[in-house]
């Protein structure tokens, strides 16, 4: 049962607004993330929907149903299904009478609507649940007045309001009457154990209309007069655009115009087809304008940071020094890993249509606000003509942070004084990217009188270093003397978040450090893990966000699901826990040799992110995210060669497929926490946890991803790994 | 550009088009079937899967001349309101993350289901080995063609 069943934080007065609608009902607008300007109303007109004050509206018809405009960008992550649950959970409705629809953002006045972190279920649960019970309360009050009686005496059940008395009245009836009653101040959310939609297997809002193949995503939208445009970039980071002959582009049917700008050349047709034969027709010729850099250089640099002595220190505990001249045994080893695009199945694309009086962008977009903004800035417009709507999105994974697409689609529809949309070829989508940054770890640990007396992280990076909460990750706070240094090397290749940022690898490379470290102190595995959580628990260091209480029972139930220890011949595990993303994962790798090579079977994932919004989609959030994990530890394999990737299609680049995925075991934790990330925490641990049984398996260490690199060990055709 | 008749859905359409455009950027552009995907037009992804006579291809291989006389199945047509097994098999699954992936999945299943109702583990996996799907939803895919599989047989 949760203590805090009383509502607290925001003014309801600051925080929503309601009124009634000219067509009928009643609008509830309402901030998720910060308080609304104290004067702003929600609009009478639903044509008029357009999110300036508010960032998400319930709609209550006069008939009862309920119409939620769900705020945050879907990227496949669920936040379109899960955020509306927990408002009709606390609205007391029905599921079957709620209509789900994407928020639309007009970037006025407008703040955080951001899909990112993980971050959207845990930030929104709050407000969230606020908001659906303080409707709920003013409909109550509208029906208690109606009644003569206090609002004490009346409950609701699925959209139907009661009194002591038996009377009944349905939401539909009093709505009208609701809309002009004040907003209560204080409300009571439900308990845990009253909640009738959360926890339930609710199925993705859109399910029907991407079953039937409905046009849903960015690729799909058209509007009257739309051209498409296939963008020639640089072929190497560190290229500009010298000149170019467009002569034969232009002799090409269908093609309407050739555009140069900044150094890329936009070929626009009528189609796509068109377009992209139009630029496969340019000839361009390109000048160096920074070093052309290679992979072989990107090693030997990172190689030299962490040889090096340039390095900030985000953490230092006790003396490291000292912990290491004194120490029995010295442990240190280097992890390394390479760039990866994020190879969203649906290409980059966005559509805009710049005119003398508006700028309309429309997309799959993770970052509509801060795109929409620096839109306007670089045309020298007004935040206000942007207007901006986010179409479902063919995945995301921190690609879809960054709107260079979309400022592309603007800039050519700015010259060409059209409707324009910019579609990525596959090509175009591996070859500008915005990667995952190649990164090496070096950890360093000191055993003195068997115990762990220091750990030493250092990370070598390119372009960006872990951001500020992981150093307070495990083990810090476990360890007396404890240091994080970072360093980075400045490079012209564009780098920036890929699904669960720096700890999709760092988890790996602390985990397979904390195996080796277990063998060389001659200690059980998971008995190391779990003694020095033991030193975290009543840590007075604020800093440190992990709870060593929930880390244990997520460990322990690892321990049980999986079998650990009791597993059949043949069968050989390897153990990962992790946190990140404020929830607690482990995961447990079950390998077997097939002619010799280790194939991953199984893996057991056991996770706390709190309550479960909605469980249906939380399974597949994780089983997506441990696959991914063990897809790109294995087969992510991403280099330059003087400025350009070795690869830019599926046919070079491999992605994991039907036959290389485990089984994925799930156990969730139950229990009343507020519920916090699920779209990444279960990716960072199964690489870490596949390297580990790899070496219960073979005896052979891994210290590089992707593991099929090591030719003795791993490589072999794909139908062999498969067996 | 060449005329070109084309059989759809059940539909005779007719297209004006270089006789290079691959019947995916067709179906896309020029008949507003943008149910099928493009994902890599190299046909190693299989987001742009249609049936044509039944059988399983990647439309983005696929050009004019070698679709004369052969009626193409595309998501939009497989049934008239997503009542095909495999769908439902979907939809009782809740397949779909993203979704994008998901209208090619669910054609190289039902080609692959028409031909063969009574499918192994093994056979299941080879015939979906082909689609990628980026947010991994593999386990529920191959749970989806299994239940899908005990509709149709």
């Amino acid at each position: 049962m949760s203590k805090e069943n009383k509502s607290q934080g925001l003014s309801r007065r600051s925080f929503m607004k309601a009124s009634s609608l000219a067509g009928g009902g009643m609008l509830i607008g309402f901030n998720l993330f910060n308080s609304c300007k104290p004067d702003a109303q929600p609009p009478v007109d639903l044509a008029n929907l357009k999110y300036n004050d508010f960032n998400a509206f319930i709609q209550i018809a006069d008939n009862g149903a309920v119409t939620i405009y769900s705020p945050n960008p879907e990227i496949g992550q669920g936040v379109k299904t899960a955020m509306p649950m927990i408002i009709a959970e606390e609205l007391d409705v029905a599921w079957k009478d709620v209509y789900v629809k994407q928020g639309i953002l007009d970037t006025k006045n407008y703040t955080r609507q951001v899909a990112g972190g993980s971050q959207s279920i845990r930030f929104g649960w709050d407000p969230l649940r606020r908001t659906g019970a303080t409707a709920r309360q003013m409909l109550v009050n509208a029906a208690a007045e109606k009644w003569g009686v206090d609002p004490s005496e009346c409950n609701t059940n699925a959209g139907i309001i009661t009194n002591s008395k038996g009377e009944k009245l349905g939401y539909g009836e009093v709505v009208k009457e609701a809309a002009l009653m004040d907003i209560p101040e204080d409300v009571t959310l439900k308990k845990v154990k009253d909640y009738t939609i959360i926890g339930t297997e609710i199925p993705n809002v859109d399910l029907d209309n991407i079953i039937t193949g409905k046009p849903l995503f960015g690729l799909d939208y058209k509007s009257e007069n739309m051209v498409i445009a296939s963008v020639l970039r640089p072929p190497a980071f560190g290229q500009k655009l010298e000149s170019f002959d467009d002569t034969d582009t232009r002799a090409l049917e269908g093609v309407i115009e050739v555009i140069r700008f900044e150094d890329k050349i936009a070929v626009l047709a009528k189609d796509t087809w068109t377009a992209m034969k139009g630029k496969k027709a340019l000839k361009a010729s390109w000048t160096e304008d920074s070093r052309l850099e290679s992979s072989s250089d990107h090693h030997r640099i990172l190689q030299g940071l962490l040889d090096g002595n340039k390095f900030e220190t985000l953490r230092a505990d006790g003396n490291i020094k000292k912990a290491f001249s004194q120490a029995d045994k010295v442990l240190e080893r280097t992890y390394e890993s390479p760039f990866l695009p994020h190879n969203c199945l649906e290409p980059m694309n966005f559509y805009a249509d710049v005119t003398d009086t508006k700028i309309h962008l429309v997309g799959p977009i993770q970052t509509p606000e801060g795109t929409a903004k620096h839109i306007a800035g670089l045309l020298e417009r007004e935040e206000g003509d942007v207007h901006l709507e986010m179409t479902r999105m063919g995945g995301g994974f921190g690609r879809r942070l960054y709107g260079d697409f979309a400022v592309e689609a603007a800039l050519i529809s700015n010259l060409a004084k059209k409707p324009v949309k910019v579609v990525f070829s596959r090509e175009d989508d591996m070859s500008d990217g915005i990667y995952r940054p190649s990164i090496k770890y070096r950890i360093k640990a000191a055993i003195k009188d068997g115990e762990l007396t220091g750990y030493h992280l250092k990370e070598a990076s390119i372009n960006s270093n872990m951001y500020g909460l992981i150093p307070n990750f495990f083990p810090a706070g476990a360890v007396e003397n404890y240091q994080v240094d970072v360093a980075k090397y400045d490079s012209n290749i564009t780098t920036g978040a890929w699904r669960a940022p720096y700890t999709n690898f760092l988890a790996f490379a602390e985990q397979s450090f904390f195996d080796e470290l277990a063998e060389e102190m001659n200690v059980d595995k998971i008995k190391l893990r779990l003694d020095l959580l033991q030193k975290v628990k009543g840590t007075s260091d604020e800093r440190i966000q992990y709870s060593p209480e929930r880390m244990e029972i997520v460990i322990n139930t690892a321990v049980e699901k999986s079998g650990w220890g009791k597993q059949p011949d043949g069968v050989y595990q390897g153990f990962v826990n992790y946190y990140c993303h404020n929830s607690h994962v482990a995961e447990v790798a079950d390998v077997v040799l097939e002619n010799n090579i280790p194939v991953v079977k199984k893996i057991t994932c056991v996770v706390d992110c709190g309550i479960v919004v909605n469980p249906l989609g939380a399974l597949n959030q994780i089983e997506g995210g441990v696959i991914d994990g063990v897809g790109h530890s294995m087969y992510g394999d991403f280099t330059f060669e003087n400025g350009s990737p070795t690869a830019t299609n599926f046919d070079r680049y491999r992605l994991i497929r039907m036959k290389e995925a485990p089984v994925v075991e799930t156990h969730l934790i139950q229990n009343t926490h507020s519920p916090t990330g699920l779209g990444e925490p279960t990716l960072p641990p199964a690489g870490g946890a596949i390297a580990n049984a790899f070496k219960a398996a073979t005896g052979k260490r891994l210290y590089q991803q992707p593991f099929n690199n090591y030719p003795e060990l791993l490589r072999a055709p794909e139908k062999e790994i498969i067996g | 550009m060449p005329t070109y008749q084309l059989s759809v859905n059940g539909e005779s359409r007719t297209v004006n088009v270089s006789e290079d455009t691959p019947l995916l950027w067709v179906l896309r552009d020029h008949l507003d079937l943008v149910g099928t995907k493009y994902g890599c037009g190299i046909a190693q992804c299989g987001a742009c899967t249609v049936h044509l006579d039944g059988q399983a291809v990647r439309s983005c291989s696929l050009t004019m001349a070698s679709l004369e006389g052969k009626n193409i199945t595309t998501i939009e047509g497989l049934s008239k309101d997503g009542e095909h097994p495999v769908q439902v098999a979907w939809k009782e699954v809740d397949v779909p993350q993203c979704g994008y992936c998901q209208a090619g999945q669910i054609m190289t299943a039902s080609a692959f289901l028409a031909n063969n109702s009574n499918p192994t583990e093994e056979e299941i996996k080879d015939a979906m080995h082909g689609n990628i799907c980026r947010c991994a939803s593999y386990t529920r895919i191959y749970k989806a063609v299994e239940i899908a599989a005990t509709k149709i047989s």
